[in-house]
């Protein structure tokens, strides 16, 4: 037996719930929200730090509490939550497969669809670190997850590898339950992560940050005994001869953020190898008609702030869909980067449909001080703004105004770039 | 006069400030986008504050084993750890709301530990 | 006093448990580690060989061509993923012909069937990815992949139902004739046994020594290998090996049951017996040689890579008989490949080798089957829900990148021989080997292990047995410091 909703969303965390909300206010009647854990709140009921929500609320709140105001307001009727369920498929024609414990297999197709799982970690393995496979290696998201919701302890000598924020946050909460971080080793010349993480979970406690480092062995059979970090060179390979031992227990991983595509796959929607999440227009709708994405899934973001106005922007498309079908196409036309920007999302956009004010938010490929970043109509510039510092680990947006793609009909481009002057 | 160099955390922008310090009070700060800089600098050159979060073991909860808390606004740098250490033993027994008072006046810091998710 | 102790709970000494446990003997296994399929076993290519590569005359060519002819009916009997997938040893320049065309031969002589070398248009056709310089392959149909874990652990658990004990974390450190029979001496208790089975792997020379002044050598051969996502699991279709060069044994590409990509092993001979460690050197070398026979590798999609070791000895052959001057003890050694493939035919010649000594009788009560774990994975929407109708715990996935329900854990556990550790529910039920690498499941896998056995608690779950614990304390008990 199938059940019908407008609009199903497929993720309960903060933009999935942003999203049906959104739905709701634009005038949807009929939403359900399936989320896999037991209760709503995703990542962010194991983000107990604070930082969430100065954008949104004005107010600095731990990853609970903004989960709960958002829960709150989803809750306050018209939507619908299956918890404890998983999405196991999503068809090309909407039909969503789900299994509970509670309710067994159930279909339910959709008119529309906000894809909102978010993402997973990067395992050791995808880094083939050399060494043994003991246990102790964790990511630093299932660490947060042993230590925050569960109350246990993964280990008590500790080294990070990778300064995104999860690593360094993990840094400041393992020291603060009784372990001892050694270290955080980064890759890259620069830290991914926010400055605000680097100054109080690391300069707080003295734990050092080894830029240009990686770790390239793992020794224990049983359990971490050691793991040796070198430096590397420009490339990122080791540099023979700077090989140093850390004997630890613990190697915790932050070393990047994949969207949990599978779903998407599964629904047939283009993936964009950059982000590895859909490829989306400006109406955050993926190229399968009505199947729409937001938050991480879509591509991975630094602030939870965005994640709820990105995923209110999907929600508020997806009841307009369900409102008035798809309507009239104008003509869409990628945007192109190059010189230093890595992705724009949306990567599509369409005049005639996009709203009067469309936020592209866009990562940089690297450091970059005093550039401007600059939108180009074919060869005319329409936007020059300078920016003191951009780094690939802060994302950034530029507003586009529909009514500057309007007044230049026949334009063949979007693009995007930095520019020194 | 003594030049303070800090980066801002009040928000992840993280500006670079330059505060200048004289007779432990700051004379003039440059480098904030916006007024939470200035007033976080104010502080944090001469008495830098941290809100501290953690968590504690909850009894009775059908969906949760652990409630996180915060201290209800930033205590002293310098207290951070014997805040977190006052908390070894702590429990809470549900229904917890968030806002509500795990300890009070913690380290006699005048702030209060509070929960800041349900069970 | 027992008839028989097996040394080993590897695939060799499984079978050979599985294969006595039809005769009325008592007999028992003593591993080292804390489950099955903790050697050899769950470190190897996961092939059914068709036969063809070992000398023909050699025991490994009888036994691997007698294997893969049992291994079908055995799978099937045993509730154990076999996929008949065939192979391609492919070549890649001309002038190497002659040694295809000589495995081909080598291949007839030693009875297997269907083997032909192909090219062009059908060997395109047959297998698109092959690299460009690939001249010819020789085409192998009966060849086929196993899942390692499940065999081990299906032929174990068989044996167990049919009667034998199994003793983990029993390391042997003595084996003395006395009395007229077999002391074995571990840690906690001495076995006294008429026979002994020495199925001990890559310490098969260690035991071995213990009973006759005729050294075994064994030497570990490592090798080391990448795991590919289930994305690129139809990378290639079929095993494609690469044909010996003057260099050595070449690097192969093959799909698991699982659906995953393997690509491997290197071949190092090493000193240490525990040396399971990835390499540098040895990832560098997959990276390159694999290219070699398969082209556009999506090595992006690498979710893990691993190293085995297998139980190499200079003559290049099974060592399977009773030792001269110490009656009743039986090498089951230097089982490297094909030793998987060979499992139900060296299980067969050992229970031969038994039988010529305590001449036993057969059962008649053995137990020929044994029900595998569903698996929700691959199977339609209607099969899953009638699972979930028997059992709502299918309807609770706990393992998002594998679709691994809690029914399937809870039945890992529960079974005869059950899991104990993350690892053991892992080789049981595919959980872990996901793209997320137990990121998502570990806690999950270790609330339900808490649950289920009353000896563990959450912070007592290892990884693989003991001194493996995931969990050091909870929180705030531990003495730790910052260096502000």
């Amino acid at each position: 037996m199938t059940r019908s909703y407008e609009i199903v969303v497929i993720g309960g965390g903060p933009a999935g719930l942003a999203a049906a909300i959104a739905a709701r206010d634009a005038g949807c009647t009929s939403i359900l929200v399936i989320e896999r854990d037991r209760e709503l709140g995703g990542i962010l009921n194991q983000c107990i730090h604070n930082g969430f929500g100065l954008i949104t609320f004005d107010e600095e709140l731990t990853g609970p509490e903004y989960a709960a105001r958002f829960e709150e307001l989803a809750l306050q009727g018209g939507i619908d939550v299956m918890l404890d369920a998983m999405v196991i498929d999503v068809s090309t024609d909407k039909l969503v497969t789900a299994v509970s414990l509670d309710e067994g297999m159930v279909f339910i197709q959709a008119q529309a669809i906000v894809l909102a799982m978010g993402c997973r970690e990067r395992p050791r393995g995808a880094l083939n670190i050399p060494g043994f496979r003991p246990a102790g290696i964790y990511s630093a998201g299932t660490a947060q997850r042993l230590v925050n919701i569960e109350g246990f302890m993964p280990g008590r000598e500790v080294v990070i590898l990778g300064s995104g924020d999860i690593g360094l946050i993990m840094a400041r909460r393992m020291t603060l339950e009784g372990a001892h971080v050694a270290c955080v080793a980064e890759l890259m010349p620069y830290s991914g992560g926010l400055k605000r993480n680097i100054v109080q979970c690391l300069d707080d406690f003295g734990i050092p940050l080894l830029l240009s480092h990686t770790v390239v062995r793992i020794e224990g059979r049983k359990r971490v005994e050691s793991v040796t970090i070198a430096e590397v060179d420009g490339k990122g390979s080791p540099i023979p001869g700077t090989e140093t031992v850390y004997p630890c227990d613990t190697l915790l991983l932050s070393v990047g953020l994949i969207p949990e595509n599978e779903l998407s796959l599964a629904a047939g929607v283009e993936l964009s190898p950059v982000t590895r999440g859909p490829v989306v227009n400006e109406r955050l709708e993926t190229t399968v008609d009505g199947i729409f994405a937001a938050g991480n899934v879509l591509h991975v973001h630094d602030l939870v702030d965005y994640v709820s106005q990105e995923a209110a922007v999907a929600g508020r498309n997806a009841a307009a869909y369900v409102g008035g079908g798809r309507g009239e196409d104008g003509v869409s036309m990628d945007i192109v980067v190059s010189d230093g920007i890595r992705y724009t999302v949306p990567q599509v956009v369409d005049p005639a449909r996009m709203p009067d004010e469309l936020t592209v938010r866009f990562r940089v490929d690297g450091v970059y001080e005093s550039r401007f970043v600059s939108v180009y109509l074919d060869d005319e510039r329409i936007y020059h703004r300078k920016r003191l510092i951009m780094a690939p680990g802060e994302m950034e947006q530029v507003i586009l105004r529909q009514k500057d793609l309007l007044a230049r009909p026949g334009v063949a481009s979007i693009s995007f770039k930095l520019e020194e002057a | 006069m003594e030049a303070i160099h800090l980066t801002c955390i009040r928000c992840p922008r993280g500006c670079q400030l330059d505060v200048a310090v004289e007779n432990g009070a700051v004379v003039s700060v440059t480098g904030n986008a916006c007024k939470r800089g200035e007033t976080y600098a104010q502080t944090e050159a001469v008495n830098p504050m941290r809100a501290v979060t953690s968590s504690v073991p909850v009894e009775g909860s059908a969906t949760a084993r652990m409630v996180s808390v915060k201290t209800a606004c930033d205590v002293p740098k310098s207290k951070v750890r014997e805040v977190v250490a006052s908390l070894k033993g702590v429990t809470v027994s549900a229904p917890v709301a968030i806002g509500d008072v795990v300890v009070s006046d913690v380290c006699g810091t005048g702030v209060d530990i509070v929960a800041t998710r349900s069970a | 006093m027992y008839d028989v102790v097996i040394i080993g709970a590897g695939v060799s000494g499984a079978a050979c448990a599985r294969e006595l446990s039809k005769r009325k003997l008592s007999i028992c296994v003593l591993e080292r580690d804390e489950d099955v399929c903790c050697g050899t076993s769950k470190a190897n290519s996961a092939i059914v060989h068709a036969g063809f590569d070992a000398a023909t005359g050699s025991l490994m060519a009888r036994l691997n061509v007698r294997g893969s002819t049992l291994m079908g009916p055995l799978c099937a009997d045993l509730g154990v993923d076999l996929h008949n997938i065939g192979s391609l040893v492919v070549c890649t320049d001309e002038s190497s012909m002659p040694a295809l065309e000589e495995l081909r031969d080598r291949g007839a002589a030693n009875g297997v069937e269907g083997l032909e070398i192909v090219s062009g248009e059908r060997l395109h056709a047959l297998e698109p990815n092959l690299a460009d310089s690939v001249v010819a392959a020789l085409w192998a149909p009966s060849a086929s992949i196993v899942n390692p874990f499940q065999l081990n652990w299906a032929l174990a658990e068989n044996a167990l139902e049919n009667g034998v004990a199994f003793h983990f974390d029993t390391e042997v450190v003595g084996v003395v004739r006395e009395d007229g029979a077999w002391s074995v001496h571990t840690p906690g208790e001495t076995f006294r046994t008429r026979c002994v089975i020495n199925a001990a792997g890559v310490y098969a020379d260690v035991i071995h020594n213990m009973v006759s002044p005729d050294t075994m050598d064994i030497v570990p051969r490592r090798g080391q290998y990448f795991v590919l996502d289930t994305s690129a699991g139809r990378h290639v279709r079929h095993t494609v090996f690469q044909l010996p060069t003057k260099l050595g044994k070449g690097v192969l590409v093959t799909p698991t049951t699982a659906g995953n990509l393997l690509v491997g092993p290197t071949a190092e001979d090493i000193d240490d017996r525990e040396g399971t460690d990835t390499t540098a050197e040895g990832i560098r070398e997959l990276l390159a040689k694999a290219a070699l026979s398969v082209k556009g590798i999506p090595f992006r999609e690498t979710i893990t890579s691993f190293s085995g070791l297998r139980a190499h000895r200079a003559e290049h052959d099974f060592l399977i008989g009773e030792v001269a001057g110490a009656p009743g003890f039986i090498d089951c050694a230097a089982i490297e490949s094909p030793g998987l493939s060979a499992a139900p035919a060296i299980g067969e010649m050992v229970a031969d080798i038994v039988d010529g000594i305590l001449k036993p009788a057969l059962r008649d009560d053995f137990i020929a089957t044994r029900a595998g774990i569903p698996n929700v994975e691959w199977i339609g929407a209607k099969d899953w829900e009638a699972l979930i109708a028997e059992d709502p715990a299918y309807g609770r996935v706990v393992c998002r990148c594998r679709k691994v329900t809690e029914a399937q854990i809870v039945s890992a556990i529960h079974h005869p021989l059950g899991a104990r550790s993350l690892d053991g529910v892992k080789r049981r039920t595919e959980a872990c080997m996901g793209r997320c690498q137990a990121g998502f499941c570990t806690p999950k896998i270790m609330e339900i292990l808490d649950r289920e056995l009353a000896d563990l608690s959450f912070d007592g779950i290892t990884k693989a047995g003991p001194g493996s614990e995931l969990i050091v304390g909870r929180d705030k008990e531990l003495d730790g410091g910052d260096r502000s």
